[in-house]
């Protein structure tokens, strides 16, 4: 950080919170963003996509709900509970979602898949059965550049109970 | 047990999910001392750099160093195959060309470090389009040519001829992950770079050349890539090449990322294309000659886009027997990013062209466009214009029939009929076409892989090839096959990272062809290593080696299913033996070859194909539109992995979706990109995921000669998007009379809403009032004649009261010799639909008097009688007895009133009331034809 006569202010600061269960207290600068601090931290499943809060690809949950991390300082962080991709799975359970993805092809390059999960659990957190259209409503800030999404809006579905098995000759959307 | 040609997950999926997998970025945290690279950026789309000054960088606190031409121990340059891009140039061809670069203990270090960097310009003209490029005379290469017979004189001989033009936009990767490098040096003076490459052998040719370093002081590997789609085919070259200059000159391990707004900014994108046609057909609709000359815009500098306009030339047939033809290629030179390798490699462009022609003609000669494709299909033993067989011809047909049934087309088609009728102000449009696309690196001399198989002595495999890994499922596919052949199960097997010290001199993971290639290396090795073990399991099961049977992580003797040996003890007792437990693989194409000074050979090993089927709706009010619902039947030979396949079909799909409807690049008059975020560039979202999206593979379609009998799938899905387009097509010509529909690519709302208005235009009648009655757009009879179904049930579907199915059903006794035929077939029609029907029809008619619900028709008619300028009394009686009419007849009162005053109208009206109910059924029937009579009038002349 600069300050006003140009030179340079390596000021720094303690933030104190919970990542994935576990108390943290790591040493930022105020401007240091939150998607930056996960990843310097060993959360590589916080991917970085566009940094302008456009892809949806550094999604954490915090306090449960889903954020772009890169729009967020670290220091607004102060005391919440985040929930980072690899805090999701118990041991070696996967979360319904997790397996779902895996089952259900939905992954293909696997960058967009850590925020796409996320954003999912905090909708079916909220709204346990989502029908089509609200899970394409709500999936809308997460880009996806390969698989075409069909196979995510099946894979949220199938964690929610309310598709079918994988298709294997199509399926039919429920009309918007 | 089979393992290949099971639905498997991707072999990373698990790392994905749980966000374990890494990609090159992710290992940056490994590196202590580690800097960061960022670019002096030129703000100019063309300039001299007449003087720069990296000095001052050094005193910005943190910057640890700069990159300039003097570091470069060996060749400034980067260009992929003609050497034609400086790293540090000295003339900048593109806005925001890097020119220097600063490295810095921190990005934020390196950034202030660039900004200080001073330079100086000189700005020249820069040529930033198609046009002027043309105009200029400004090409990287071309014209290339491919010719069959005479097409000028087949298109002189031919009964008729048209000609146009095609702009074609290109298309941004967005690949989630951009591009990224981490070099850093080795314990014996060597470099490694992790990169995020699809070409990790070249990858590593340009870093030795840069560096002046043999090769085998280079090693680049590629841990998995967040999606490339071409984009990091050679455009990962000059990141790595500076981060590895960066680690040479510091001895310090440094990372070069792009973030998405340099990403955008710096790398190529799919070609923008500008066609220019001309075609010559019979009567009924074969294509009898054509000339076709695609330019390019390649971009500052080659890149690949020689081989992508060859790719193009060799597409401009799609499916299609062109018996006389020309196809020329330019690759005009900009001053821009270099275009590049994008999903489909020109393939798609040259297939646009074709398709639109073929559209043309269809439109020309009032025929529907999928008659008119098919007619112009492949038959078997037929050739293609650079005269390779088409092998397997007959399946664009199975195909094509096929998906014609399973989607209802041809019922669709009617419906859509009639739901246009309705809409005067939205339309819906259906579609189908064709891809065969050719597999092979069209450069035969890269259609060649190797591998590298290692059996451990507790039975656990690695697995080498040169294919890198970008989420198309080609780890997975190969896992499969070695798996199928060591008779193992998936986890005994672990696929590892593309490296170069594994495998050398690796081609490109490109061109759909990565499994064919690099799976029948791995399978060449597994092959061998089975040799070698079947003698030490034949011994240890007292059976001759060649009954040996390997599965399930055991050998046992085929017939004897009790006794087994586990696969570790074989391998085990092997070792022991003394024999050797890995092998190299190997494979290369047979067959193809390619002369580009005749133009001729074959250059494909075979042709992947497909069709899909698309519906769209468009509002003419705003120019959107939105698909329905889209049927894919696609031919991937046999499955060898079907859920990474389906993937590979959908998402091709909707990126070719992306491509043809919403993704529009932009660059300003300055040259600067003007879309380079995901906020000014509009990628398919969730939202662009049809209604309805079902997606079939033919069956029994084994390629033989191809590993597992497997096709290529990677790029071939994208082009079935060209669906969508043509029914978007189709929807804008429902606004209109008929004739051409000129829509240049992208489809955006802007231009299917400017392409809308030139047909109102043309068909001469105001936007807001509705096709198809007597106020809409005036026919000729010779045309209605010549309308196909569809639009004859637009042009006439309301000249009986919202019942298009009367022009639909009369259409098939088309030529009408007169107007009184016309209306004569009609009307029988109507006398012979079920008295359901014909309720229906007297039922459609607004009530008299009633302002509600009429059609645009009849308020003129009435409004003509009188009716809105009714007195109190003559209001009140009219009421009175057209409510005593509909409670006797249950339809309201319908009378022809045309030439009627209201005093007319109350007279018929009371004098009907009297009628008995068949009789006044029939009467009301002899109304709606007048009615119709006088509609037919005023709409063909
Ligand atoms: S990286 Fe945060 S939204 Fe794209
Ligand atoms: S799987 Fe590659 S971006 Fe979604």
């Amino acid at each position: 950080m600069r300050g006003t006569s140009g030179v340079l202010i390596m000021k720094t600061m303690q933030l104190r919170l919970t990542v994935n269960g576990e108390t943290r207290q790591w040493t930022i600068a105020p401007g240091d963003l939150l998607l930056d601090v996960l990843r310097r931290e060993g959360c590589y499943g916080v991917k970085r996509g566009c940094e302008k809060g456009e892809c949806g690809a550094c999604t954490v949950l915090l306090d449960g709900k889903p954020i772009n991390s890169c729009l967020m300082f670290a220091a607004q962080a102060e005391g919440c509970d985040i929930l980072t991709i690899e805090g999701l799975a118990v041991g070696d359970v996967l979360d319904p979602l997790q397996e779902a993805f895996l089952d259900h092809g939905a992954v293909q390059c696997g960058y967009c898949t850590p925020g796409m999960i996320l954003n999912a659990k905090a909708l079916l957190a909220r709204n346990p059965h989502p029908s089509e259209a609200e899970v394409r409503e709500t999936m809308a800030g997460n880009y996806c550049r390969c698989t075409g999404y069909l196979k995510p809006v099946e894979a949220v579905l199938a964690a929610a109970g309310r598709a079918p098995a994988p298709a294997r000759s199509g399926r039919k959307a429920v009309k918007r | 047990m089979k393992i290949a040609g099971q639905p498997v997950p991707h072999e990373s999926a698990h790392g994905h999910a749980t966000g374990e997998a890494l990609y090159t970025d992710d290992l940056a945290g490994r590196f202590p001392r580690l800097l960061h690279a960022w670019p002096v950026l030129a703000p100019h789309a063309h300039a001299l750099v007449t003087a720069l000054d990296a000095a001052p960088a050094l005193a910005e606190p943190g910057v640890a160093a700069t990159l300039t031409a003097a570091d470069v121990p060996g060749e400034a340059d980067s260009g992929a195959n003609r050497h034609d891009e400086p790293l540090f140039p000295s003339e900048v061809m593109y806005h925001r060309q890097p020119v220097a670069w600063v490295l810095g203990e921190t990005l934020e270090a390196a950034q202030r470090g660039a900004a200080r960097v001073s330079v100086e310009w000189q700005p020249l003209p820069a040529v930033l389009t198609i046009a002027d490029a043309i105009a200029a005379g400004s090409f990287h290469a071309g014209p290339l040519h491919l010719r069959r017979g005479d097409a000028a004189a087949a298109m002189k001989a031919s009964p008729h001829r048209l000609q146009g033009e095609l702009a074609i936009g290109g298309q941004e990767h967005f690949y989630l992950e951009t591009q990224c490098a981490i070099a850093w040096l080795d314990e014996s003076g060597g470099v490694v770079i992790e990169s995020s490459t699809q070409h990790p052998s070249e990858t590593q040719e340009v870093v030795g050349r840069v560096l002046g370093l043999p090769r085998h002081q280079v090693t680049v590997e590629c841990l998995r890539m967040g999606g490339a789609f071409g984009g990091k085919e050679v455009q990962a070259n000059p990141w790595a090449a500076i981060a590895a200059l960066g680690a040479w000159k510091t001895r310090r391990p440094v990372r070069v990322r792009l973030p998405r707004a340099l990403d955008m900014a710096l790398t190529g994108k799919r070609h923008p294309f500008l066609a220019r046609f001309e075609a010559g057909f019979d009567g009924e609709g074969r294509l009898q000659g054509a000339a076709i000359a695609l330019y390019s815009d390649g971009g500052w500098s080659l890149d690949l886009s020689e081989p992508v306009m060859w790719r193009a030339m060799f597409h401009a047939d799609n499916a299609y027997f062109l018996p006389a033809v020309e196809v020329a290629g330019t690759v005009c030179r900009t001053h821009k990013t270099s275009q590049t390798a994008f999903r489909g490699f020109g393939g798609p462009q040259g297939m646009l062209v074709i398709e639109e022609i073929l559209d043309r003609v269809a439109r020309t000669l009032s025929l529907a466009p999928e008659l008119v494709r098919e007619r112009n299909f492949y038959r078997e033993g037929q050739t293609t214009h650079y005269g390779q067989p088409v092998k397997d011809a007959a399946r664009i047909a199975t195909i094509w029939r096929r998906l014609q049934a399973s989607s209802g087309f041809r019922e669709r088609r009617q419906e859509i009929a009639r739901f246009n009728a309705a809409h005067p102000h939205c339309k819906r449009g259906i579609a189908i076409t064709p891809v065969k696309f050719g597999i092979s690196f069209t450069a035969t001399f890269f259609n060649q892989a190797g591998a590298l198989v290692l059996i451990y002595r507790d039975g656990s495999v690695q697995v080498n090839h040169g294919g890198t890994e970008m989420g198309q499922g080609l780890a997975t596919k190969v896992r499969q096959i070695a798996a199928e052949s060591l008779g193992l199960p998936l986890q005994a097997l672990r696929m590892m990272p593309a490296r170069t010290d594994k495998v050398p001199n690796t081609s490109a993971t490109a061109a759909s062809a990565s499994t064919d290639l690099n799976g029948a290396a791995v399978a060449d090795a597994c092959r061998q290593l089975r040799a070698r073990l079947a003698p030490i399991a034949g011994a240890m099961l007292g059976c001759p080696p060649e009954a040996v049977r390997f599965a399930g992580g055991e050998a046992f003797s085929e017939g004897d299913l009790v006794q087994r040996v586990p696969f570790a003890q074989v391998v085990e007792a092997a070792y022991r033996q003394r024999v050797a437990l890995f092998a190299q693989g190997y494979y290369r194409t047979p067959g193809i070859h390619f002369d580009q000074k005749t133009g001729r050979g074959e250059p494909f090993h075979y042709f992947a194909y497909g069709a899909a089927v698309a519906e769209v709706e468009v509002d003419g009010f705003t120019g959107g539109h939105r698909v329905l619902r889209v049927d894919i039947l696609h031919d991937v030979g046999e499955s060898l992995s079907p859920l990474i396949d389906r993937g590979q079909v959908e998402g091709g799909f909707i990126q070719g979706l992306g491509w043809l409807t919403v993704e529009e690049l932009l660059w300003d008059a300055e040259g600067r990109v003007a879309t380079n975020s995901a906020s000014t560039y509009k990628l398919p979202a969730w939202s662009e995921l049809p209604e309805v999206f079902e997606v079939a593979f033919l069956e029994q379609a084994a390629e033989p000669g191809v590993i597992c009998g497997s096709k290529a799938v990677g790029e071939p899905p994208l082009m079935l998007a060209i669906a969508a387009r043509e029914a978007i097509r189709e929807a804008i010509a429902a606004f209109g009379v008929g004739g051409v529909v000129a829509l240049d690519s992208p489809a955006t709302p802007e231009r299917i809403f400017w392409a809308v208005e030139r047909g109102a235009r043309r068909a001469g009648f105001r936007r807001g009032r509705g096709a198809g009655g007597g106020s809409g757009p005036r026919v000729t009879l010779a045309e209605v004649n010549g309308l196909a179904c569809e639009r004859f049930v637009g042009s006439l579907g309301g000249v009986f009261e919202q019942s298009p199915w009367v022009a639909e059903r009369a259409w098939w006794r088309r030529p009408f010799g007169d107007v009184d035929a016309l209306h004569a077939a009609m009307r029988f029609q109507v006398a012979a639909a079920t008295r359901a029907e014909q309720l229906a029809l007297l039922r459609a008619h607004p009530d008299l008097g009633a302002r509600a619900a009429m059609s645009a028709t009849s308020a003129g008619e009435q409004a003509g009688a009188g009716l809105d300028r009714l007195t109190p009394d003559e209001f009140a009686r009219l009421q009175r007895l057209n409510a005593r009419y509909r409670e006797k007849f249950t339809f309201p009162f319908i009378l022809a009133v045309k030439g009627s005053t209201k005093h007319d109208i109350l007279v018929a009206l009371e004098r009907r009331l009297e009628n008995g109910v068949e009789e006044e059924f029939q009467e009301a029937l002899l109304q709606v034809y007048r009615i119709a009579r006088f509609r037919l009038e005023e709409s063909v002349t």
